[in-house]
């Protein structure tokens, strides 16, 4: 997908300037771009002086405590709420009833579905909100909570989407019209006819089941609110963990009806986000509502049962894929169906024309002529969700699913999985590539990054240990795993992509102050991923300027330009490049300012951007520099320039960019006891041009910890009465220090041709391109005795249970002999 | 419901609180004593976001009622600065709170107070630990950001500080041929002129970044040690 749109600031997009000199890297010195700035947000952090939703205090501030039913499907018959209001500290108790007074009591979804704020009739999963006690305090409030009667007529429930899809399954969603069955809609990409034909000419074929497990991004910090309501002034401002303050503006205003102008979003610092602090979720309604009606300030925070529990959960994909190919292992076509759990309402918080996602990325690295896939969404008593869990949009489950399948492909074929990735690889000569799902792949070099990774793990020599293991009949069996991907992130372009409406696009505004200094107000929003640190090194870099020189600020509508968040990994590649948008206009301005100060036609002034000073063209000693021409804009205007140094940038990009890496995971595998220790991770990313070294490492080590975790431990799990048996820290397995190995990373760079600074975005890669590569290791390791797959999370008992399967399990008792000389047991032990 | 009157040291001054026997001591310390630098994360005990230094050692003070701590001394992230320690680095900071800013050992922030009192009392019991023994010593916080790697790092540093040894400059690991070319490297085929040098649209022309000599290592470490003085 590509937009060549020539928008007015579309001559900025290349640097008319010449960019910095390729054969100088490492910026300016001054904390340009590719230099190690140390974060300029830490100091805050490290001495305990965030600024969290959870941290606002105000005066008269109230608390909000949602009363949650304890069941997953069950018709609610009468809420009794007088014990709770006869409580002292107990301010009010709102229902349904009350939030329909002001039309609150439902919400609409980014989907065109609509959620219950609070829910009158039915609860459709367990621990749905269904009352609220807003209280003096937190704990008066919850003791309210407890005191609320709801008496329910429970229902039976349905929890996975294939039984979902059953004939005579409990039907989720009664209260649409016309809604028979728990189907939402289907969706179907690519070319039917021609796959179908790849499929009938190939000499292979090969088919395989997973399941992409339900997970939860869970970040340490809850979602939250403190909503104020403004009596005097009629103003309500918010503050929230948002991910995209200004969406979230015009959301809050078309729910609730007050005008968007008298409505502020702040969103503070955010303790982790990871697409969970994207989509409005009901406890900041109805804290917003409870503001409005009480007159006083509102929190409402979540425990973290309740986010896990009820807030978006990411993937639950079940797929079945499919690839066609040569038998020497070209790759002629690919198929692929999957049923997707949408839990109980359709609310995934993605670009709206795009109900799977940008699922349609499954052709992956690899140059596929025929593609074609189907997507069958369904209602479940769970909570709703598919958010894209540091991913852009389900390339999660997309590259799991063609990463996984060109390993069973080269199992069947019996070629190293390696020799099948690169003899299907889009060459780097082909780009921009047109993928047969309809993708304009920006650049790329999938060979030479494949190359370097099995160079810096020594492939080979790991191939003949494993051999050697297999041989020696060792108690430990070596597996590599490999997933070469591509991303597809920095959504826009607008007019394909857009949220409620809104384009996609990003913004940034650069005001120079007359002392030289710098101030950058930006769309995006950081939630630890170092904006305040990488934004000002792109100005930094554009304009000259000591980074330090320059203040990033962001999360508050009422000052920042408008913009759709962060999320998607789109900071860079959309808000990054208005950021450099910015600058460059700033410095376009400056050169007509430096040229009135040096006393020449603005044609004969250059730019040095080494020393940050413009001076004339084959003079270098008659220059001024930044600072100067900054100073001279409010003191020394020329007649035909407006006074002052700024400028705004609303970028809408011409296209996405496509990141990709190659990663090798190395494991071993107890034959005892199931457990996988990975041995080795290795990832390589090419994520274009890089800003920050530290910060790219710092989020390459993130996303795979993550993609590691959704790999080895982590599911929310049900049980059939649809209560979630893993909705809590104790039960759902966040890794700590202990289960997460060293991680090496290393890198390419493969600019984007289209980006102003020639970056991709790198956040959510490690997480997307991770977990094949950890089961494919997994896998490669009991391959030799036919093992073609198992399910994440690889577990200990799964594993032995596959191991068990293939024959591969040892019997501790069977070690404890060879040692041991008690005579006649040991001899019965082994004749067992 | 009937108040206690409880006593703590905390950061060093003495305070006087009257709280219900069920205040979580978390509770004490960020909404009674306006510490919010002490976080909650989870309600269970697992995520190590509210522990702070009591009487020696590292302790969830989620899991503690107020009225528990009556007598006894307190440090938060907030006194770390005031630590005797502190400025044995390069900042004023405490050592364990420098490393983290110098490591990149942390993104979103959440975590970091509990794990820098965590790191805190792994360092007071043992002053140089291995990188196994420090996994083990956090292994009580969650961090949902770092992937854990920077933060050990940045407690090694400490120990380097606290041990009078020279921390290193950067937690970065592969730093050799950084390449950076701001405007893209390839051609746009726009034809607005950049990168002018190869041929436009050429197959075999490389982009010109990848080209580029590897950066020499002396002059990597002189940009690490430009970057570490910069706050």
């Amino acid at each position: 997908m590509s937009s060549e749109s020539e928008k007015p600031d579309a001559k900025y997009r290349h640097d008319e300037d010449g960019g910095p000199d390729p054969e100088a890297h490492g910026g300016h010195g001054r904390g340009g771009m590719g230099e190690e700035v140390k974060r300029k947000e830490d100091r805050r952090f490290i001495t305990g002086r965030g600024n969290y939703v959870d941290d606002i205090k105000k005066d008269g501030m109230l608390h909000c405590e949602i009363v949650r039913s304890p069941h997953a499907h069950a018709r609610i018959e009468q809420i009794d709420t007088e014990r709770a209001e006869a409580m002292d500290g107990v301010v009010a108790v709102l229902t349904a009833e009350d939030l329909a007074a002001y039309e609150l009591a439902t919400m609409p979804t980014l989907m065109d579905d609509t959620q219950d704020v609070l829910v009158s009739d039915k609860v459709k999963f367990q621990s749905q909100e269904v009352a609220a006690v807003i209280a003096e305090d937190r704990y008066v409030a919850k003791d309210g909570a407890q005191k609320v009667r709801v008496h329910y007529d429970t229902l039976d429930s349905v929890v996975d989407a294939e039984k979902a899809m059953a004939e005579d399954a409990p039907l989720v969603r009664d209260d649409i019209e016309g809604q028979e069955d728990n189907h939402i809609f289907t969706w179907e990409t690519g070319d039917e006819a021609a796959t179908d034909r790849a499929f009938d000419e190939a000499d292979v074929t090969v088919e395989q089941d997973m399941y992409y497990q339900r997970i939860h991004p869970a970040p340490i910090e809850t979602c939250g609110c403190v909503a104020d309501w403004d009596t005097a002034n009629e103003q309500m401002t918010v503050h929230l963990t948002s991910q995209a303050p200004h969406a979230h503006r015009t959301l809050f205003s078309m729910v609730s009806g007050i005008p968007e102008h008298k409505v502020r979003i702040v969103s503070p610092d955010v303790g982790g986000g990871f697409g969970n602090k994207v989509p409005i979720y009901p406890g900041y309604v109805v804290a917003a509502a409870a503001s409005y009606v009480l007159g006083r300030p509102v929190k409402w925070m979540e425990e973290r049962s309740e986010n896990i529990q009820t807030t978006h959960f990411a993937r639950d994909y079940e797929m079945t894929g499919r690839i066609a190919a040569t038998e020497d292992g070209e790759i002629t076509g690919v198929d692929v169906d999957v049923l997707a759990n949408h839990g109980a309402y359709n609310a995934a918080a993605q670009p709206s024309k795009f109900p799977a996602g940008f699922f349609k990325i499954f052709t992956g690295s690899y140059d596929i002529e025929a593609a074609h896939g189907t997507l069958d969404a369904v209602y479940t008593n769970t909570a709703p969700g598919g958010i894209a869990y540091r991913c852009s949009f389900r390339v999660t489950e997309a590259v799991y699913l063609i990463e996984r399948l060109v390993k069973v492909l080269a199992q069947e074929l019996d070629m190293d999985p390696a020799e099948v990735r690169r003899k299907n690889f889009i060459p780097k000569e082909a780009f921009p590539y047109e993928s047969a799902t309809g993708w304009t792949y920006d650049s790329g070099d999938y060979e030479r990054a494949l190359d370097k990774a099995l160079e810096s793990v020594d492939y080979d020599g790991l191939r003949e240990e494993q051999q050697r293991r297999i041989e020696a009949d060792d108690d430990k069996l070596l597996g590599i795993g490999l997933s070469t991907f591509t991303e597809i992130v920095g959504a826009g372009p607008g007019k394909q992509c857009d949220i409620a409406g809104i384009e996609m696009f990003d913004s940034a505004e650069i005001r120079v102050h007359p002392t030289g200094k710098a101030t950058v107000r930006i769309g995006v929003q950081t939630q630890g991923q170092g904006h305040e640190t990488t934004f000002a090194q792109i100005v930094a870099e554009e304009l000259g300027m000591d980074v330090q020189d320059v203040e990033v600020e962001h999360g508050d509508t009422d000052t920042e330009p408008y913009g759709l968040g962060t999320y998607a990994s789109r900071s860079t590649p959309v808000g990054g490049a208005a950021t450099a948008v910015a600058a460059r206009k700033v410095r376009e301005k400056a050169k007509k300012i430096a040229a009135n100060e040096l006393e020449v036609d603005a044609a004969d002034v250059v730019w040095d951007r080494e020393s940050g000073s413009f001076h004339v063209t084959g003079a270098p000693d008659r220059g001024v520099t930044m600072t100067e021409v900054a100073a001279a804009s409010y003191m020394n205007s020329p007649v035909d320039e407006e006074p002052g140094l700024e400028a705004v940038d609303y970028y809408d990009p011409p296209n996405m960019t496509y990141p990709f890496g190659a990663y090798v995971c190395v494991v071993e595998v107890d034959r005892e006891t199931g457990e996988v220790d990975i041995r080795q991770f290795y990832a390589l990313d090419d994520c274009g041009n890089r800003i920050n070294p530290m910060i790219i490492e710092g989020q390459i080590h993130g996303g795979l910890a993550q993609g590691i975790a959704t790999a080895m431990l982590e599911e929310v799990t049900f049980d059939d009465n649809g209560n979630v048996t893993a909705g809590d820290f104790m039960n759902y397995l966040l890794p700590t220090a202990m289960e997460i190995p060293h991680m090496d990373t290393d890198y390419t760079v493969t600019p984007s041709p289209h980006h102003p600074i020639g970056a991709k975005g790198v956040g959510e890669s490690p997480t997307v391109g991770s977990p094949p590569a950890v089961v494919n290791a997994v896998v490669d390791a009991m391959s030799h005795a036919g093992v073609r797959h198992l399910d994440m999370p690889m577990t200990p008992d799964r594993v032995w249970d596959t191991l068990d399967e293939a024959g591969l399990t040892l019997d501790p008792a069977d070690r404890l002999d060879l040692g041991g000389d008690s005579g006649g047991d040991a001899e019965d032990a082994s004749a067992d | 419901m009937t108040e206690k009157t409880i006593t703590l040291t905390i950061n060093g001054s003495e305070r006087e609180l009257d709280v219900e026997p069920r205040l979580l001591l978390v509770h004490a310390i960020r909404e009674d004593l306006d510490l919010t630098g002490t976080h909650i994360g989870c309600d269970t005990g697992n995520c190590g976001a509210c522990t702070v230094y009591m009487d020696g050692q590292a302790i969830k003070s989620c899991l503690l009622f107020a009225a528990q701590a009556d007598g006894s001394e307190i440090t938060t992230v907030e006194g770390m600065a005031d630590h005797a320690d502190a400025g044995r680095g390069k900042s004023d900071l405490h050592p364990i709170q420098e490393g983290f800013r110098e490591m990149h050992g942390l993104q979103c922030g959440y975590c970091t107070p509990g794990m820098i009192m965590a790191s805190k009392a792994l360092l007071d019991a043992n002053s140089d630990p291995s990188e196994g023994e420090i996994r083990e010593g956090i292994s009580g916080n969650l961090c949902r950001c770092t992937g854990y790697q920077n933060i050990v790092k940045s407690v090694q540093y400490a120990a380097d500080v606290l041990n009078d040894r020279e921390p290193p400059e950067s937690p970065v690991e592969h730093e050799e041929s950084a390449t950076a070319a701001a405007d893209g490297g390839t051609d746009c085929g726009s034809g607005c002129g950049c990168d002018a040098g190869f041929e436009a649209g050429g197959p075999d022309a490389p982009p010109a970044a990848l080209d580029a000599p590897s950066r020499d290592p002396d002059g990597a470490r002189d940009g690490g040690a430009e970057g570490g003085e910069r706050r």
